[in-house]
């Protein structure tokens, strides 16, 4: 019955969605295989500590809380040497990360200090015996590899959205722990965090994507897809590569083979053709809707709900729509 | 400056990749290879940079069997100086058995800045390059989207979802590129002349114990075909039901 310890990962003094995924994965796997304990694991700023309880609400038994004003924003050297020793001390058979920018950053670190195996972009895990068992999308989703890391720890980081979020309450205890050496110290500084305007989540959080395309025509005309992100109100805007290749969005957005790899409840796609590029980026979502003019656009193959039309038409009516649904709904 | 590349072997993404009769592996007979993408970005920031500063040397390092020669030569035919070949039969999808055998020959190389791809498309792990600088101790800055290296320090843009980090770091560091840094080179006739004559060193390597196995190899599950529900806005009302009703997302 090992224990397992999941990183409560955080953006803007917040835990992401991402966060509470890590520990709803340690959760199930420990309730799979005899009921180990999670210990999650959240590094921040002085008062982090307060958002402890929240872990326990996704099946946290123990909250290990590290606070420094040098973990204001990620650091990833003094994060990276924290984690390790955690997980050294702790003895954990599985370390379970985010696969996002920064789990991405920080998971191959950890498992270079305490030469663990990792694997990112899981999309199912489970312990057999002396495996860890991950499911995970190779050569961009065309294909889907399960391996099985022997040793331990393993360190695992999975795609954001690729857990549903459960409820599991547990009265959480709460433990500090010291940094290792002086967070402070670190080699590569971050003088600036560029956030976007607020008004949309950004793509590891959002329980839905609206993307836009070059069907849009222009940069200004992203506005549609904006509008019907804050419409939503828990949606993140994404593109594609012809989109931020021509500069209308940056890079960070674009969703893809070389872009992000995504799986919210609801993607729209609006403007999008539908190249196995993109679909390497988004086809695990739970939901799909396609809006293109082109009726055998390839994206309307792997929609749930398509509609043939102009995005200049049928993009300003769905945002009133959905506005209105949520307002009646509220 | 010195700088490395780390450049991988991978199949072209846009052909059918058949499951081999083992159903652990690809059947590779026939298939096109070419250098991983986001390595091209690292080879073209590598490149950019020695012509900047108008001095310097790229390394291009790659592992695997006696076919990696062939990507290890287009990175030489775009304009790179000299290539090393780790030899080995076959890699591992673990991480931790690359990166240890890059790191052990990077580490007496004395690079000011060795550069990898952020992830290789085949095995989709993203893990190499900041395992290596953890190895050697070095500075390590994930995903850089922007770069520029001036009096021994270096100033990157890294993309993350939605937001973008600007950092500083010392050199000597190890950088993972992410796409939008810059597009390729084409190899020109006179490089691809050229790189014939550059120098690939080929060094037998033996590499640790993999601790991942592959049990399977599979097709994604298909999803259920596609549903058009109507045409233009008079198709709006018909949806947000959809949405509401039937994957209750609204
Ligand atoms: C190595 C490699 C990696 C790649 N990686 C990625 C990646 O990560 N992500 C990615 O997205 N792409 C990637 N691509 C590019 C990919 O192949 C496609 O070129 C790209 O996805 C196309 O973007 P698009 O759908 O916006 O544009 P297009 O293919 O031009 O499609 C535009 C669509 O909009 C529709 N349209 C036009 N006007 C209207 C209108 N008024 N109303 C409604 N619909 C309209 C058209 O019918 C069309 O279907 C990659 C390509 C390569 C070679
Ligand atoms: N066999 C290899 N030889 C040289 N470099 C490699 C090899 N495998 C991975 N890399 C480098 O590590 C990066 C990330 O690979 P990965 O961690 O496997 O996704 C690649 O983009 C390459 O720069």
């Amino acid at each position: 019955m090992p224990n397992l310890l999941a990183f409560a990962e955080t953006r803007a003094g917040a835990i992401r969605k991402a966060g509470f995924e890590a520990v709803t994965a340690a959760r199930a796997c420990a309730d799979a295989s005899g009921g180990g304990e999670v210990h999650a694991l959240l590094v921040g700023a002085p008062g982090i500590a307060a958002k402890a309880d929240s872990l326990g609400e996704h099946g946290a038994n123990v909250v290990i809380v590290t606070e420094h004003p040098a973990f204001e924003r990620y650091n990833p050297e003094a994060t990276a040497a924290l984690v390790a020793d955690r997980i050294r001390s702790g003895g954990y058979r599985v370390a379970v990360f985010s696969s996002t920018a920064q789990g991405r950053d920080l998971a191959p670190r950890v498992a270079a200090i305490l030469d663990a195996a990792i694997v990112t972009d899981v999309i199912a895990m489970a312990i057999e015996q002396n495996d860890i068992v991950v499911t995970h999308p190779v050569d961009t989703g065309k294909l889907i590899a399960t391996w099985a890391i022997g040793g331990s720890p393993a360190i695992i980081a999975m795609r954001p959205g690729a857990v549903l979020l459960a409820p599991s309450a547990r009265a959480v205890r709460v433990e500090r722990a010291e940094p290792v050496g002086d967070p402070a110290a670190v080699r590569v500084v971050t003088t600036e965090l560029r956030m976007g305007d607020g008004a949309t989540m950004d793509l590891g959080d959002a329980p839905v994507i609206v993307s836009g395309g070059r069907g849009l025509k222009s940069a200004e005309n992203f506005r549609l897809v904006e509008e019907l992100a804050a419409a939503f109100g828990n949606a993140a805007v994404g593109a594609t590569r012809a989109v931020t290749d021509d500069g209308w969005r940056p890079h960070s957005d674009q969703i893809g083979q070389t872009g992000r790899l995504v799986s919210p409840d609801l993607y729209v796609a609006v403007g999008i053709s539908g190249a196995i590029q993109h679909l390497a980026g988004m086809r695990t979502s739970k939901t799909i809707v396609a809006i293109n003019k082109d009726r055998e656009a390839p994206i309307f193959k792997v929609a749930d709900y398509g509609i043939v039309g102009d995005v200049f038409d049928v993009v300003p009516a769905l945002t009133a729509a959905v506005r209105a649904a949520r307002a009646a709904s509220a | 400056m010195k700088i490395a590349v780390c450049i991988k072997r991978v199949p072209v993404m846009d052909q059918r990749l058949p499951i081999a009769a083992s159903g652990i592996a690809i059947d590779e007979s026939g298939l096109k290879f070419d250098v991983n993408d986001f390595d091209l970005w690292a080879v073209e920031a590598g490149l950019q940079l020695k012509e900047k500063l108008g001095q310097g040397e790229v390394v291009i390092v790659s592992l695997g069997s006696d076919a990696v020669q062939e990507q290890i030569r287009k990175a030489l035919s775009m304009g790179a100086d000299r290539g090393i070949h780790l030899k080995a039969a076959a890699v591992p999808p673990d991480a931790r058995v690359v990166a240890r055998a890059l790191a052990d020959e990077l580490k007496p190389g004395g690079f000011d800045l060795i550069l990898f791809g952020r992830v290789a498309v085949d095995v989709s792990n993203g893990a190499t390059g900041a395992m290596v600088a953890q190895l050697l101790g070095l500075p390590c800055v994930t995903a850089v989207s922007k770069l520029e290296i001036k009096d021994g320090r270096g100033r990157a843009q890294r993309e993350l979802e939605g937001a973008q980090e600007m950092v500083e770091f010392p050199l000597p560091a190890v950088l993972t590129i992410d796409e939008g840094l810059n597009r390729e080179r084409l190899p020109s006739l006179k490089g691809i002349m050229a790189a014939k004559k550059k120098p690939l060193e080929v060094k037998p390597v033996t590499l640790g114990e993999s601790r991942i196995t592959v049990r399977r190899l599979q097709p994604p599950p298909e999803r259920a075909a596609g549903r058009i529900i109507g045409e233009g806005s008079a198709a709006v009302p018909e949806l947000v039901r959809l949405l509401q009703t039937e994957a209750k997302v609204l």
